[in-house]
């Protein structure tokens, strides 16, 4: 039998950005910020989430999807806030998806909420890849982790808008060019905004909640 | 671990585009993947396999053409493979280069009978 050749085209992801076009028209119905935080494990986003909810719930009214491969350990943590949570166990899957969100959408009351915060799956390379309908990406790099990472995983610090570079209270004890990270950063990224934070001491966490204070506002207010 | 989910998406594709040619057993995919993917080429034979087990997918050549990462200078705007993220526009110096080429995910054409 002859075998016959199809030209397609087509983008792998498509599927998923569909989707995730869906999510960002209902997140702006809802006019709700929607940010999606990305890290390698253990560089602080559950930490960050935390202090960042406790800052600014007095102001704003906040949810968050909790991801992991497994255990509902970070989603425990965030509820001590009394912000929404809900947990997304991907069950392997190392990043969540345009799909995953949207199960998410009859647990969580979009209604009573400003700003919604998506802790991704702790992992370098493919969260980067997957839309889930967000307005932007901040990503966590944290000190121990080294200087080589803008270089060595640059696809997510080209996609990120804001990078936080965390555990900054630790450089008195760790040998890492911080001044080299934010070079690099800006060499594959020079729109990203970078901030140094410390997310369990505090430190630098201003200019972050500014910045989250003010995107809310143009959500809710596109004029 | 990302390639098992690129390679899922692949089979979704492939599979819902066979009955439009009427075609039952698919016998190569190509793929076009950027280099800033950082798709690992082993990973992705080894997850094809695995998941076109019992698919009309089966046994089907998988072929992956790599795009270089090509940048475009953001003042003279100039043209060039980037071979290092710290390289500035060989031609002005500028730093700033926007990333034209090289995050491409596509199935560019599959064969089946
Ligand atoms: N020294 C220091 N430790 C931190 C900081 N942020 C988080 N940690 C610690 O790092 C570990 C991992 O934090 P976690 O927020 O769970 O990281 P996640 O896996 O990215 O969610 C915990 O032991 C935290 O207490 C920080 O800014 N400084
Ligand atoms: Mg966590
Ligand atoms: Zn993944
Ligand atoms: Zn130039």
């Amino acid at each position: 039998m002859i075998a016959i050749k199809v030209p397609l085209v087509k983008n792998i992801l498509e599927a998923n950005d569909k989707i995730s076009d869906l999510n960002k028209k209902f997140f702006d119905e809802k006019n709700v910020l929607v940010v999606n935080i990305m890290s390698s494990p253990g560089a602080g986003k559950t930490t960050l989430i935390s202090n960042t909810i406790n800052a600014l719930k007095d102001e704003f009214k906040i949810g968050v999807i909790e991801g992991d491969i497994q255990s509902t350990y970070d989603a425990e943590k965030i509820a001590e806030t009394g912000a929404q949570v809900v947990q997304i166990n991907t069950g392997g899957a190392c990043h969540l998806d345009g799909n995953m969100i949207r199960d998410t959408f009859d647990q969580l009351d979009f209604d009573n909420m400003d700003l919604l915060i998506v802790e991704n799956v702790g992992n370098l390379v493919c969260p980067a890849e997957f839309q889930m309908g967000e307005d932007f990406k901040a990503m966590l790099l944290s000190i121990p982790e080294g200087d080589d990472k803008p270089l060595k995983y640059p696809l997510m610090f080209h996609e990120s808008s804001v990078l936080l570079i965390n555990k900054i209270d630790l450089l008195p004890y760790i040998e890492c060019d911080v001044e080299k990270i934010k070079r690099e950063s800006k060499k594959i990224n020079p729109e990203i905004e970078i901030f140094e934070v410390s997310g369990k001491v505090g430190t630098g966490l201003v200019r972050w909640l500014n910045l989250l204070k003010e995107k809310i506002r143009q959500k809710n207010d596109p004029k | 671990m990302h390639e098992l989910s690129i390679i899922e998406s692949i089979v979704d594709i492939v599979l819902e585009e066979m009955p439009k040619h009427n075609l039952t057993k698919v016998t190569k995919v190509s793929l076009r993947i950027g280099d800033m993917r950082q798709v690992v080429p082993d990973a992705m034979q080894f997850g094809f396999e695995v998941v076109t087990k019992n698919t009309p997918l089966e046994d089907a050549e998988l072929l992956i053409e790599h795009i270089p990462i090509t940048g475009q200078c953001e003042k003279c705007k100039h043209e060039f493979l980037v071979k290092s993220w710290l390289d500035n526009c060989p031609r002005c110096e500028h730093p700033n280069i926007q990333i034209i080429a090289g995050k491409e995910l596509e199935i560019a054409e599959f064969e089946g009978t």
